[in-house]
């Protein structure tokens, strides 16, 4: 592309409004579109498989440990080095460096799924299994509801991560935004590469504002009203007072 | 003293306890026995009430009720049957919980929580709700609180919504785990009134956990006193616990004003009620409305009791503001503990007497009182001991 300036930003400005980036199968929204094909894709399997561990470990205790640890070895694991890794293991294609952005996105969700649940108060859940609430029931009318804020914290922070590192399957030729970055720096075109990165941040951000958007329809209004009491009345002599057990014992 | 019960009681089933305990015993893992071969009949329609010191097992008892707990060995019958056989979560609908922190769902509404059980046992979503909105009422809330969450209410609110809760679905049997301790005395005392006033329209066989006696003896018709292990120390009405407790133990645990707290339980009704000289209090300012006795009662127009008027400072009380502030009223009827207490906390030694519409109708005398008191002692020793002593 030919700038009329040698100015960075003048030319990252020049590329990001040049109708012929605009359009086409190369354009800026059919990337936008394989990048979030590919995010979508990648949480669908995270969720698929992190969300019932997660469900299964809160819900019952079982396999603490397990997880926990489990998570901090896939966190500590480096995304780029994973998805060559998969590349040269099983191959170019499309599933191989999938795999690899699952590895990222299912500690964020592990943990908060299960962090979620477990954060759900004990005596909430007591109170329900003593009405005769089945396990199931438990699980899916009070836990998941009571943890939702926690949980999909989780989920939106999976999300963030994988839209920022979808990019890196642009080496191997699929696509996505990452492919500007990577024409950017081979051609030495900045407006290119610095046009590029902007329209990833600027992808991520709306990802997020829509994320947060869901949190805030998905999660009851009652969990939000947290530590606000509506002043009644008589409430100035209603304050429980935990500590007020009096009596003779 | 309480397996024999169950034997003598097989008659009619009508008769028949609602709630039986066989040689119960609960060993949790880790070798603490909580519970030890306890037995219990627990009567229909009444509310029995397990009281003893923390930790002594009467949380575990309650919850092997509705299988929160299974026990370790013996049986617990409902209605005859062992509820061993019977589905926990069905068991668990037929019974309504209410437990000390009140266990609400933050994330519903307080009339989607009261209408939880009912839900779950397929009533329709409209029905529900109109039933839990005429149970916020039954256990004073204000309707529009319906439309609010359980964070949005104060301690006392969420408890009356956990008891509304256990109402939903009309069970038999109300288990209640120290549902009040953790509000203040004044909303606490508020709460155990509401309680009983709902219960004499209800009668429900209510189990009730508590580690505080005087709750125990305002409450129950009957109180088990547990001690530590799960042992049953005493199984008896409260009047007699206080009266004649079975050991040490249940003495201790009574408490040392349990001579005083029995007064509760004997009738006023033949206490003396003396005639009292009063003055109306517009006519205080009339320099003219001389008062004949050492005390004289200041009323207002309906004849309440406002104060006291001391006959050697009438020149200086010229308003009702200027009054000796009077003790606590003696309701004609109530039980000599009040009358006493009426007698005691009057300046002038007088207690006030009114009628059910709060007009002075006389006084009672704290000598007079004492006498009655011993003289039922006396009475009660002779019929237990065959001696006055
Ligand atoms: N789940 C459990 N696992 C092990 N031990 C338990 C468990 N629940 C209770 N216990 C023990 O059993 C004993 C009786 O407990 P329980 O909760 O029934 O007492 P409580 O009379 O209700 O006491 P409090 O008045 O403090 O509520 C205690 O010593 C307690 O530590
Ligand atoms: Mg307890």
């Amino acid at each position: 592309m030919d700038y009329t300036s040698d100015n960075l930003f003048a030319q990252m400005g020049q590329w990001l409004v040049a109708p012929e980036n605009w359009s086409g199968e190369r354009g800026i929204p059919m990337r936008i579109l394989e990048h979030l094909g590919y995010t979508g894709l990648t949480m669908l399997i995270a969720l698929a498989v992190a969300v019932p561990i997660g469900l299964y470990v809160g819900h019952t205790g079982k396999g603490r440990v397990v997880i926990v640890s489990g998570i901090g070895i896939l966190r500590a694991l480096p995304t780029l080095g994973m998805v060559f890794l998969f590349v040269l293991l099983a191959g170019l294609g499309l599933l191989p460096p999938i795999w690899a952005l699952v590895l990222l996105a299912v500690p964020p969700v592990l943990s908060g799924v299960y962090a979620g649940i477990a954060s759900v108060n004990r005596d909430t859940v007591d109170a329900a299994r003593a009405m005769g609430m089945s396990e199931a029931q438990i699980l899916f009318r009070v836990e998941v509801p009571n943890g939702l804020p926690v949980i999909l914290g989780g989920v939106r922070a999976a999300v963030l991560q994988v839209v920022a590192t979808v990019a890196v399957v642009a080496y191997i030729n699929l696509g996505g935004l990452g492919v500007f970055l990577v024409e950017g720096t081979q051609l030495r075109d900045y407006g290119r590469l610095f046009g590029g990165a902007v329209v990833i941040g600027v992808v991520a951000i709306a990802v997020d504002l829509l994320m947060a958007l869901v949190q805030k329809f998905a999660v009851s209004p009652g969990l939000r009203a947290g530590r606000a009491p509506v002043r009644t009345q008589d409430s100035g002599r209603q304050k429980a007072v935990a500590s007020a057990q009096g009596g003779t014992t | 003293m309480t397996t024999e019960t169950s034997s003598r009681s097989m008659g009619g089933a009508a008769r028949r306890p609602m709630i039986e305990l066989r040689g119960v015993t609960k060993t949790y893992p880790g070798g603490q026995t909580a519970v030890n071969n306890l037995s219990l009949d627990i009567d229909r329609g009444a509310i029995t009430v397990l009281v003893g010191p923390s930790g002594c097992g009467k949380t575990t008892t309650m919850r092997m009720i509705n299988r929160m707990v299974e026990p370790t060995s013996g049986a617990v019958l409902v209605d005859g049957e062992d509820i061993a056989d019977r589905k926990a979560s069905d068991l668990r609908r037929s019974m309504g919980y209410v437990m000390q922190s009140s266990g609400l769902m933050p994330h519903r509404t307080v009339l989607d929580n009261i209408a939880t059980v009912p839900r779950l046992n397929g009533v329709p979503r409209k029905d529900a709700r109109t039933r839990a909105s005429e149970l916020l009422e039954v256990v004073g809330l204000a309707p529009d609180l319906g439309r609010r969450y359980p964070a949005q209410l104060s301690g006392g609110q969420q408890q009356r919504v956990g008891v509304a809760r256990a109402l939903a679905a009309d069970p038999p049997i109300l288990l209640m785990d120290e549902p009040f301790s953790a509000v203040d005395p004044v909303v606490r005392q508020e709460l155990q009134e509401e309680l009983l006033r709902l219960q004499r329209d209800m009668a429900k066989t209510i189990v009730f956990v508590t580690h505080d006696i005087d709750e125990a003896t305002i409450l129950g018709d009957k109180v088990a006193v547990l001690n530590i292990g799960g042992v049953l120390a005493q199984y008896a009405t409260p009047e007699e616990i206080l009266r004649a407790p079975a050991s040490d133990f249940v003495a201790g645990f009574v408490g040392r004003d349990r001579g005083f707290r029995h007064l509760s339980f004997q009738e006023g009704e033949g206490v003396r009620i003396h005639s009292i000289q009063t003055i109306e209090v517009d006519r205080l300012g009339d320099p003219d409305a001389a008062v004949t006795s050492p005390w004289t009662l200041a009323v207002d127009a309906g004849g309440r009791p406002q104060g006291w008027v001391p006959q050697n400072r009438r020149s200086a009380i010229r308003s009702a503001g200027d009054l000796v502030p009077g003790g606590s009223l003696y309701r004609r009827g109530d039980t000599l503990r009040r009358a006493l207490d009426a007698a005691l906390s009057a300046p002038s030694g007088l207690g006030v007497a009114v009628d059910d519409e709060g007009r002075v109708v006389g006084s009672v005398r704290a000598g007079e009182i004492l006498e009655l008191i011993e003289d039922a002692r006396v009475s009660r020793g002779r019929a237990n001991y065959n001696t006055a002593v």
